[in-house]
């Protein structure tokens, strides 16, 4: 391997974004391909299907046996709001393999008391987000039901192509969401892609429970994510 | 709190448990450096396809192939592979005399990509 493909592969890896690393083992010649860029045709599936499964392995393409490797960003969670909910996400997060930031500016609430261990910024949305980027390996779940918290945050997330984008409130409280980004001239699909009510219908109840739908919600969009930024996104 | 992370992540000192990270900050020393990778495995096997393990031309080493158990011999055939700079893979398994020596115990095989770092 060329140390310029060495150096590719960590800038990548240090930017979180996702890369492909493709040797051909017979002649031990590297290339690195990355997320949303376009690959070459013989090996668009095989490129695409790594990005999405996350999984390494050699292949034969054409008579020549290639090792295909991948390097995904690992995913973390950010939740706005360090609220009852968050605080039992952030044990299933450790749990499920999932890194973890609670962003909350309210001091009362993000207290180190209540959160133990896990990553707690006490800052507004939008003073922390500009050094600490959301992209798309990040999960944003939205959990103050504040406007003023939580909708730059969701404005963001959006825009960053976050795997997945999640909203608590009530239908009420969701539809007056939806008016206010609208107006704010959010896209319609774009919109169309935060989960409200937030955390898949398993009649959860208790904080904890509407933490444990909240993670399977984010496993499932990350599992059937589109990787290629192309069209769509979690079905 | 934030500001001391921000510093850590800032600094050049690469983080031990990355391979590709020392990887990169060996040759940036100048030293000779091998990468090694496991790229097929049957059974039960202790590292997953993709692991990495680096190795230095003074038989320095970092990451892992397997559980420690084939380790030794990956970093001694990097040693030619270091100086010749034709990549070899290696297999390892149970019906593999080499490995019953070096003791991939777990019943495994693994097939590793043995590669210098070139430039």
């Amino acid at each position: 391997m060329e140390r310029s493909t060495l150096q590719a592969i960590n800038a990548a890896r240090a930017a979180r974004r996702a890369a492909v690393v493709v040797t051909d083992l017979s002649d031990g010649v590297s290339q690195v391909f990355l997320e949303g860029a376009s690959f070459p045709p013989k090996w668009d599936s095989l490129i695409v299907e790594a990005l999405r499964s996350g999984r390494a392995g050699v292949v034969a393409v054409e008579g020549r046996s290639l090792f295909v490797n991948v390097h995904l960003p690992p995913p973390r969670i950010v939740a706005i709001g360090a609220v009852h909910i968050s605080q039992a996400l952030a044990e299933l997060a450790a749990v499920a393999g999932f890194d973890m930031t609670i962003i909350d500016p309210r001091t009362a609430f993000a207290t180190a008391e209540r959160f133990g261990a896990v990553e707690l910024l006490t800052e507004w949305p939008e003073d922390i987000l500009p050094s600490r980027p959301l992209d798309r390996y990040t999960a944003l779940a939205a959990l103050t039901h504040d406007p003023k918290i939580d909708d730059y945050p969701i404005r963001m997330a959006l825009e960053a192509g976050c795997f997945y984008v999640g909203a608590l409130g009530s239908r009420k409280t969701h539809a007056a969401r939806l008016e206010r980004l609208g107006q704010a001239g959010v896209p319609t699909e774009a919109i169309g892609r935060i989960k409200a009510p937030i955390g898949l219908d398993i009649g959860a109840a208790s904080p904890a429970e509407i933490a444990v739908a909240i993670l399977a919600e984010i496993i499932e969009a990350l599992r059937r994510r589109d990787p290629t930024g192309r069209v769509g996104g979690a079905r | 709190m934030r500001n001391e992370q921000l510093v850590t992540n800032m600094s050049k000192e690469p983080n031990i448990l990355d391979p590709l990270e020392v990887a990169e900050a060996w040759c940036s020393d100048g030293r000779k450096v091998a990468l090694a990778t496991v790229i097929e495995t049957w059974g039960s096997a202790p590292r997953p396809i993709g692991s990495h393990l680096v190795i230095d031309d003074e038989g320095n080493f970092q990451g892992s192939v397997s559980g420690g158990c084939v380790e030794g011999a990956v970093i001694a055939e990097a040693m030619e592979i270091i100086e010749f700079g034709i990549p070899k893979i290696l297999e390892f398994g149970v019906a593999d005399e080499t490995a019953w020596r070096v003791g991939l115990s777990c019943g495994g095989r693994i097939r590793v990509y043995v590669e210098r770092i070139d430039g």
